[in-house]
């Protein structure tokens, strides 16, 4: 290896070859051109469905396969076929479509320095929209940052949502929170971190809670493929299979983390689906960018964990169509190619056509479609923007500041807080 | 009662009184904990309400944390508190700030209970007294008892409290009170008033100080093991010393603390944890800030050395007696 010293170390035996050290190294780098033929894709359809009841160790060659539904011509096909009416489909696809078009308008509402940062999930609606359509609307989910999908399928108001981007003095979670880390207890949304993977562990106890009170309703969980590798994954995969907890634990294998290719996680010696093994669970591989079978496999799962047979853990393989974040550009890593190639293509583009080919579409319905989900966009940010954008003095009351570190506000953060009131007479004096 | 069976007590009461009451940790159903605290509560209550978990303390944390969200108030065990650390992000980035972060939609009313403290010849892994890594941490509280009789009344109101709770229990006087000479024999608890403890409910106010031992000399502000070293000291060298036991320390009780020291007008503080950034020079700060004009002496602090907690030389790294006296001559001198 070139990058590696060739003097041997001194103190290394002459005789033994010298150990060397595998660095990983994506496939691609910018200026290369990209070629996918060694990504294993099986047709759509030939993955058989095991019944809900199926033990970890019968199914364990599935972690490896990769479950598709929709084939090259926009058929619904095989064992997994969720088997849904037109009209959920369409609903699906709006979702899906409505979720693109926010993320359209609030980056560049950032870009316009609206706000200080925003992610997309473009390439990744489905893994949300659709887990959120086969799950009850009651059950909680502990999403990770690029699961907008999951509160906008919940009816979750747009307004809400750019309020929350914006900091400004409508948002319910008083100006505290990085854009895109929303909160919604009545829409059984929980609040995301910012530390990777705390969530998993989280949903494993709700989980857990719900089992403990005889409830009937399941967790569910998201975290990228980047994030299985923090200490808390782990933890999470040994409590969900020690107390066959009703939950379901959702990897989202969009390929890149940040700038690390998903080799840096692991995926160069295993499927992350293959992580459900070792811990007995059962275990998903599933095509990320097929909206029926992200449909078929939560639904599957879901009904795993209500009838008290355990955990899943599936892997969604698919692929971040864009930069990490606002922050980020994604040309100075990887090949411009990548995103154009993905051999899975785009999750909302499938759906139109099989819904085409079901003669429920066309193209002229998802023009008017995607125009009308514009301006309903614009409209809420339109009418967010009342409320004021980051930074420019329509925040939230100063003193909200304090409130909410305890139940009570104990005497130090009495006296910080009038502090902050001489600050501001004196910075802002009326 | 000894402590422990008096936070037993606690336990076993707040397991009968609210059914969203649970404890977890490692080994502390079948068996009842290594210390033996939740000693009967599984037979007791049933295998849902308490319960072993695997080795995973980020774990157990981050589950408690689920476990609150849906409504229960989870009683975490950490075996010790050295290893509170592998599930301290899910305590200081989470726990400590979900009611903030959520604006109050979600809480997270968990209390941690973990032995602390030295004294025991438990080496470095079983000694340490992190409190000021909590203390740090907007959004926590740490409370730490001295006798049965507290530690069942500050355990019984931490449980109830809807914000996370760091429970200290001081290992060394779990079954009697320490008065750091070291080679005499320990008392029991059953000898000293604090072990008579109530059968039923009651609860201690988390945030109030308790004057151990009212004097004019100086202000002796201390918790857990070093309150009853301290007052064995003080007895010792005849010293008129009044002696508070902060009981918690956040929310902290600056009264009883501003009052005492603007009385004696001197202040020495003492724990077990290490020197630098240890929860004394807090104390010290706001003892500086608050009673400058009637301090009439430098305010001194004894604390453990600023080493990992040896094992072989447990008591010369211990603040005891001698460490202690001499803080006093010196606090004493004009
Ligand atoms: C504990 C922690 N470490 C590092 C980061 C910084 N960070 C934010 S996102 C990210 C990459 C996550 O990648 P992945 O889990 O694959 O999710 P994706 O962004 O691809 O959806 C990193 C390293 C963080 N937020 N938290």
């Amino acid at each position: 290896m070139a990058d590696q010293d060739d003097k041997p170390m001194a103190g290394a035996k002459p005789n033994l070859p010298p150990l060397s050290l595998h660095v990983p190294e994506p496939q691609f780098r910018p200026g290369d051109d990209v070629d996918y033929s060694n990504v294993d894709i099986p047709p759509a359809g030939k993955q058989p469905r095991p019944d809900i009841g199926a033990t970890p160790y019968d199914m364990r060659e599935m972690v490896y396969d990769l479950v598709r539904v929709l084939d090259d011509d926009g058929k619904a096909v095989g064992p997994w076929d969720p088997k849904l009416k037109p009209d959920v489909l369409i609903k699906m696809l709006e979702n899906m479509a409505l979720v693109r078009a926010f993320d359209e308008r609030l980056f560049r509402a950032q870009r316009q320095g609206k706000t200080s940062f925003y992610m997309k999930c473009r390439g990744e609606e489905a893994t949300s929209v659709c887990a959120a359509f086969a799950l009850a609307s009651d059950d909680m989910v502990f999403p990770s940052y690029r699961q907008q999908g999951v509160l906008i399928a919940r009816g979750y108001p747009l307004v809400e949502m750019v309020n929350q981007i914006y900091s400004n003095k409508g948002d319910k979670l008083k100006g505290r929170q990085l854009p895109i880390m929303y909160c919604s207890r009545e829409h059984s949304f929980f609040t995301i971190s910012g530390n990777l993977a705390t969530q998993y562990p989280q949903a494993v106890g709700w989980a857990m809670a719900s089992a403990i009170k005889g409830d009937t309703r399941i967790a569910a969980t998201w975290c990228g493929e980047g994030s299985t590798a923090e200490g808390d994954f782990h933890s999470a995969a040994t409590f969900a299979a020690v107390y066959n907890a009703p939950v379901i634990l959702n990897v989202i294998n969009n390929q890149w983390a940040i700038s690390s290719f998903s080799g840096f996680a692991g995926a160069e010696r295993t499927t992350f689906a293959a992580r459900a093994t070792g811990y007995g669970m059962a275990g998903l591989r599933v095509d990320g960018n097929d909206a029926l079978a992200v449909y078929a496999a939560t639904q599957w799962a879901a009904e795993r964990a209500r009838t008290n047979q355990g955990p899943t853990l599936i892997e969604y393989f698919t692929y971040r169509a864009e930069g990490h974040s606002t922050s980020d550009d994604p040309s100075a890593y990887r090949s411009a190619d990548e995103s154009k190639e993905w051999p899975l293509g785009d999750p909302i583009n499938r759906l139109k056509q099989h819904l085409i080919q079901l003669g429920e579409w066309d193209e002229d319905r998802h023009a008017a479609m995607d125009e009308r989900l514009a301006n309903d966009v614009k409209a809420a940010t339109k009418e967010a923007e009342k409320n004021g954008i980051l930074g420019h003095g329509l925040h939230q009351p100063f003193e909200t500041m304090f409130q909410d570190v305890f139940e009570e506000l104990p005497w130090h953060l009495k006296e910080q807080s009038e502090q902050a009131a001489r600050e501001r007479a004196k910075k802002w004096p009326e | 009662m000894n402590m422990i069976e008096a936070i037993n007590s606690a336990l076993d009461i707040m397991l009968e009184r609210d059914p969203n009451v649970i404890l977890m940790g490692e080994d502390i159903g079948y068996f009842g904990g290594v210390f033996r605290c939740t000693a009967g509560l599984q037979e007791k209550h049933g295998k849902t309400r308490v319960f072993d978990t695997p080795i995973s303390e980020c774990g157990i944390i981050g589950a408690a944390v689920g476990m609150g969200a849906y409504g229960l108030r989870p009683v975490p065990e950490i075996q010790f508190a050295d290893y509170i650390y592998p599930g301290i992000d899910q305590l200081i980035s989470e726990a400590a700030r979900l009611r903030y972060r959520s604006a109050a939609e979600f809480i997270s009313p968990m209390t941690v209970r973990s032995p602390f403290g030295g004294g025991i010849f438990g080496g470095q892994t079983h000694s340490q007294s992190p409190e000021s890594l909590f203390t740090h941490v907007a959004g926590l509280k740490t409370v730490i008892p001295s006798t049965p009789y507290d530690a069942k009344g500050l355990l019984i109101a931490s449980i109830e409290d809807n914000d996370p709770v760091i429970f200290f229990e001081p290992k060394r006087i779990y079954n009697g009170p320490f008065d750091g000479f070291y080679d005499q024999p320990v008392q029991p608890w059953s000898k000293h008033p604090d072990s008579v403890v109530p059968e039923d409910y009651y609860r201690i106010d988390l945030g109030k100080a308790k004057i151990v031992r009212e004097g004019e000399a100086f202000t002796v502000l201390a918790y857990g093991t070093m309150v009853h070293v301290a007052k064995a000291v003080v007895e010792h060298h005849g010293v008129d010393a009044e002696i508070i036991d902060l009981r918690t320390l956040l929310p902290l009780d600056i009264e009883t603390i501003e009052e005492s020291v603007k009385k004696t007008g001197r202040c020495l503080i003492v724990h077990e944890a290490t020197r630098t950034s240890g929860f004394g020079a807090e104390l010290s700060a706001l003892v500086q800030e608050r009673c400058f004009y009637h301090l009439e002496a430098p305010i001194e602090r004894v604390t453990g050395f600023d080493t990992p907690y040896p094992h072989s030389l447990e008591w010369a790294y211990f603040p005891g007696p001698i460490r202690i006296g001499e803080a006093i001559e010196t606090l004493l001198k004009d």
